[in-house]
């Protein structure tokens, strides 16, 4: 039985009806997917489901096995930990260990458990250094880190980050990566709902692509790289090399590969050079 | 002729130490196409601040330096005087949004411009379209997405028709196909109407291949400024968080491994006749 289960649906905002039309989706555990679309086309309000931030108007939303309709946003933190596109949305303390603290605060944990799982997560995350600072006083980059962390102490199962790479320059990105990756190997799944076309394909196995409230297209991601018109109608953009490799690919692009290393692979194949 | 000129340009923000722009000179001749990255906190929505004066007479601080925008020493001219012809794009859209309607906050600039209804109704119009957000007209600005947010003060910029546009990272939260339209259209309105455009942007993938200058900043320094070809060939741009197009690192990379690639490619089409003659 899969972790997150979405069948049929709906939802509508009190000014904008038609949000989400209809969404059937399965996640299971350790996976990493990436949901992707244009802007509107309810990326957000589907993720927002899975745990419990919105209840299924129409349809429902099974996580670890109960309808979320009748558990607790706390409840669900165990299972699905959701970091805001925009961490300010949801760093209130003064000092990021606080701000970790917070979170524990609805769980029964003796102080010294509080403060083992406190100091567990900030070393994984690199960011003890920060604990006494103010989250308003560091980068874009170490904020996004920290909000992350104040999930990552209820030790979710499934990780939803929602655009985490915005704002974010390429060294900052390295150091998200290198995050997200562990976090995946340890079993859980991360849900990745993204622009950036090229941190998708770097981490993601599975891709989903929305528009208007629906589900465009689901699959590996090679699959649904190769279906143009279904990437195109969600708003996006292929990766650049793999438009490069279409030029020389005819048949259809057979990796899903598209770092600047392995497309060297491949180009040169394709070359004089490489074929002498 | 120049359009901005920025000379020694050093600033402090208010209760800070370290200076957020050390020493900067740049210029920017009428009908460029700028663009302006770097890694975050190198200083790039700072140096807009200064271009509008937004620095140092909304934000304080500490500014030593000139800079001239069309003719005036930001020093003493207020920001709203430079209104009706610098047009300026706030990296959030929530900082510029104010209107009720999408409809309202198009008309408000032109409004203030003093401009007759008519031709406020076609300036809405027009921009609504430019941008392709016909169905945002009566939605409030508020319950958009952040991305549909964005577009729309990008269309409330535009339909005050600048001189120069200054756009702070417009297009961050804006689906991939829908980004690379406005990046288009902005190049458009650059090589057609002329309007010097300066831009900031970390994804640079689809703007590389239509910019004149591209300015590096570092910590608050300039680090280099150049053709697209002469700043992209560098090793360096990776190790100080510059996301350099995949195509462009692959021709680097191809360069490295002895291939003769005379022009750097900016656009998948050149990438690929390049790497074909191969």
């Amino acid at each position: 039985m899969p972790y997150i289960s979405v069948s049929d649906l709906h939802f509508s905002y009190p000014n904008y009806t038609h949000a989400l039309q209809g969404v059937d989706l399965d996640i299971d555990l350790g996976e990493f997917i990436a949901i992707m679309g244009e802007n509107g086309a309810g990326k957000t309000t589907l993720v927002k489901h899975f745990n419990g931030l919105l209840k299924p108007q129409t349809g429902n939303v099974i996580v670890d096995g109960a309808d979320t309709r009748k558990v607790t946003v706390a409840q669900l933190s165990k299972n699905v930990g959701y970091v805001f596109q925009n961490p300010l949305y949801q760093l209130f303390s003064e000092t990021v260990g606080k701000e970790l603290e917070l979170g524990l605060r609805s769980m029964n944990f003796s102080d010294q458990e509080k403060k083992d799982r406190i100091d567990e997560v900030l070393i994984a995350l690199g960011i003890e250094r920060f604990r006494d600072r103010h989250p308003l006083m560091l980068s874009e980059g170490e904020r996004k880190s920290v909000a992350i962390a104040s999930v990552l102490v209820m030790d979710p199962k499934v990780l939803i980050v929602d655009e985490p790479t915005l704002a974010l320059d390429l060294l900052e990105k390295k150091r998200l990566s290198n995050v997200l990756t562990r976090l995946h190997g340890e079993g859980r799944s991360i849900i990745l709902v993204t622009h950036d076309v090229d941190f998708a394909f770097d981490h993601s196995e599975r891709i989903v692509t929305m528009s208007r409230g629906k589900i465009l297209a689901d699959g590996p991601k090679e699959d649904v790289v190769n279906d143009n018109t279904l990437f195109d109608k969600a708003g996006l953009v292929e990766p650049q090399l793999f438009q490069l490799l279409k030029h020389f690919e005819l048949s259809g692009v057979h990796t899903s590969d598209f770092s600047v290393k392995s497309v060297f692979q491949d180009i040169v194949k394709h070359t004089k050079k490489g074929e002498g | 002729m120049s359009v901005l000129s920025i000379e020694d340009l050093t600033y402090t923000y208010p209760n800070t130490q370290a200076c957020a722009l050390d020493n900067v000179s740049l210029n920017i001749e009428e009908g460029e196409f700028v663009l302006i990255t770097g890694a975050t906190g190198a200083g790039k929505t700072t140096l807009c601040r200064c271009m509008l004066g937004l620095i140092p007479h909304f934000f304080g601080g500490e500014m030593s330096g000139n800079v001239v925008i069309l003719g005036n020493n930001t020093l003493d001219t207020q920001p709203s005087r430079l209104a009706a012809k610098v047009g300026m794009v706030f990296q959030n859209p929530e900082d510029q949004l104010i209107a009720m309607s999408v409809e309202e906050e198009l008309a408000f600039g032109p409004e203030n411009l003093g401009l007759p209804r008519d031709e406020i109704d076609k300036r809405i119009d027009e921009a609504l379209n430019l941008v392709k957000i016909n169905e945002l007209r009566d939605r409030s600005p508020y319950e958009l997405s952040s991305g549909q947010q964005q577009k729309v003060a990008i269309a409330a910029i535009l339909a005050m028709r600048p001189e120069i546009l200054i756009l702070d990272e417009p297009t961050s939260m804006i689906n991939p196909k829908s980004a690379v339209e406005i990046i288009e259209f902005l190049n458009a309105l650059n090589k057609e109407e002329g309007v010097t455009t300066i831009i900031t942007e970390h994804r640079l993938d689809s703007l590389v291949a239509f910019v004149d200058k591209i300015v590096i900043l570092d910590r608050g320094t300039i680090w280099e400024t150049g053709s697209p070809q002469e700043i992209l060939s560098s090793d360096e741009l990776l190790g100080i968080g510059i996301s350099v197009p995949r195509i462009v690192q692959l021709a680097n990379h191809m360069r490295k491994a002895g291939y003769k690639i005379e022009s750097l490619p900016l656009t998948i089409e050149e990438a690929a006749s390049i790497f074909r003659r191969l």
